[in-house]
């Protein structure tokens, strides 16, 4: 029996682990006596070449900085940390690097800590039984996931809910740091909430605003600190510039979400149609309301597997007479690749055309503005690197060279700012697991393993 | 007839961003009840503009729906292309609202 807690008291430093810790207002944060400090590290939004091909997020040197800040406070004033989606993917080998680094500054310092490391990579052929099971599904506008398509990943991770991390804490109840692996976002200060008692739509809201950090606030920044009560929870960024109001708080509500106020995690749905969002001070806000509806318990798979090697080439157009033929002169140059490399099936070729469409391609609204300038980025994809940057090449000297009508300018067509002309980018990826799986026990695909050093 | 008002002009944020790496959504927040009103009862965005703004059959939209605590309006789409992956102009989906900020609405003052 866990004894409930008058309040629970929650800091979290910033949004996105590696990004910087603003230090002052963390420390001010730490003077604030929160029961726990929570961080996330995960996202997939910066693509799939971190689950791909085992990159982090951060260099380790950016997490090992804010490591050893956490951990100062961890040590000296007996405050839990609790980090997840460790390296960005979550992937087990970067809980254990996550795991190497505290061990690292602990031997330093001569820091002593119990910790728990919960792990998330799943094992593929307990998905491809899932799939036959008909347990799997997507999440989201993409096509069903197959037994060829999970073998094709180099890594698959799922998103843990809170379950994983209150199995630790009351496994090990002096637990001084959790390094999960993939978790739900909001899982750590969830969690703490839950273990400690509190409601279960006013924890995953909580920890929904919380791991983006002081994002939420006005002007946005790093450093929140979270208070649960029995019936709500209040925000307020230690930074007195940064003020929690309750439009930016209810408009972070609705952030990177697909439903404003429905909320889909593991096991259930967080709604929020009944939220009251309350000014309570001129920098803090008190959230109600926030109600969770448990649903059939699923975790989201995560995956990407590599599909080629890429070649950039980063050209500046100035000349009018070029310029108002753009979209015919690169057609040619298409074809002329196509016909050098002769089976227009085994790359890619894509024109970048910045000062046209750039950034929006066929759904730019503005078809009347005739630039001054543009840049073209030609970026092929084939299955070597050799192979892309010889198209890359062909791609880079047509366009250089190749005629087109009224030419005055014979010298070059185009205006290379960068060597080498051709850039190669190494493996390219894409996410081709982005599914819900049914699971029967919340914990049984997260195993945890505890530690002392 | 009442004056028409740029919705850049209207609206408090008015943002896109990647809902995971398959869907872009767009937030249209108002700073207050009065404005979200106001433009709730305008009836100018709606599915068709945005199927034809994005390119895209209607039914193909995910979500189109208000959130009244929050004096806001949300719309879901999918990616037009594998996040990250050959082709990608716009990963974290952030500037992909821009077709929405010359949408006119009328707006007349109280």
């Amino acid at each position: 029996m866990i004894l409930k807690k008058k309040e629970v008291r929650v800091l979290t430093p910033l949004g996105m682990m590696g990004y910087g810790i603003p230090e002052k207002w963390y420390h001010k944060g730490v003077e604030w006596k929160p029961d726990v400090i929570t961080v996330d590290a995960g996202s997939t939004d910066s693509g799939p070449q971190k689950l791909g091909l085992g990159a982090m997020t951060c260099s380790r040197e950016a997490y090992y900085k804010e490591f050893e800040l956490l951990l100062d406070t961890c040590y000296n004033k007996k405050i839990p940390v609790f980090i997840s989606s460790a390296g960005g993917d979550g992937t087990n080998a970067h809980v254990d690097i996550f795991l190497d680094i505290v061990k690292e500054i602990a031997g330093k310092k001569g820091y002593h800590f119990k910790i728990a490391a919960i792990y998330s990579d799943i094992d593929k052929e307990y998905i491809k039984k899932k799939i036959r099971q008909g347990k799997v599904a997507p999440c989201g506008p993409l096509e069903n996931l197959t037994e060829e398509e999970v073998d094709l990943a180099s890594n698959i991770v799922a998103q843990m809910g809170s379950e994983p991390f209150i199995k630790a804490m009351k496994e090990c109840k002096d637990l001084d740091i959790i390094i999960s692996g993939r978790s739900y976002d909001p899982a750590p200060t969830a969690a703490y909430a839950i273990y400690h008692g509190f409601d279960l739509g006013l924890s995953w809201h909580m920890g929904k605003i919380m791991e983006c950090g002081a994002l939420c606030a006005e002007p946005a920044g790093r450093n929140i600190f979270g208070i649960m009560h029995e019936d709500g929870f209040t925000l307020e960024a230690p930074n007195p510039a940064e003020k929690c109001k309750s439009y930016s708080v209810a408009a972070h509500t609705l952030y990177e979400k697909a439903h404003p106020y429905l909320l889909p995690g593991p096991g259930g749905v967080l709604d929020l149609s009944g939220c009251n969002f309350e000014q309570i001070s001129d920098s803090a806000v008190k959230v109600s309301g926030s109600k969770f509806v448990p649903k059939t318990y699923t975790v989201k798979l995560e995956g990407a597997k590599p599909v080629g090697f890429r070649t950039i080439c980063v050209a500046g157009i100035r000349d009018p007479i070029l310029i108002g033929q753009i979209d015919s002169y690169l057609e040619h140059i298409r074809e002329r690749v196509d016909e050098f490399v002769g089976d227009p099936k085994s790359y890619e070729l894509i024109f970048h055309v910045y000062g046209r469409d750039g950034v929006m391609g066929e759904c730019e609204p503005d078809t009347e503005t005739v630039p001054k300038e543009l840049c073209v980025i030609i970026e092929v994809a084939a299955a070597t690197q050799n192979q892309a940057n010889m198209i890359c090449n062909k791609a880079r000297t047509e366009l250089l060279h190749y005629p087109y009508e009224g030419r005055i300018a014979t010298g070059g067509n185009c205006g290379f700012p960068f060597t080498p002309l051709e850039i190669p980018l190494g493996e390219v990826c894409k996410f081709n697991v982005y599914h819900i799986m049914e699971i029967d026990d919340p914990t049984e695909v997260f195993p945890i393993k505890y530690l002392e050093v | 007839m009442a004056k028409m008002v740029a919705l850049k002009d209207i609206a408090k944020v008015l943002r896109s961003k990647n809902s995971g790496p398959f869907e872009v959504t767009i937030d249209i927040v108002f700073k207050n009840n009065d404005d979200y009103k106001k433009f709730m009862n305008s009836g100018v965005v709606t599915t068709e503009l945005i199927a034809k703004l994005y390119k895209l059959p209607q039914e193909k939209i995910l979500t189109f729906c208000g959130f009244e605590a929050a004096n806001a309006f949300k719309i879901t789409i999918p990616r037009r292309r594998n996040q990250g992956s050959i082709g990608e102009t716009d990963m974290h989906a952030a500037q992909q609202h821009a077709p929405l900020l010359s949408i006119m609405i009328p707006w007349d003052k109280e």
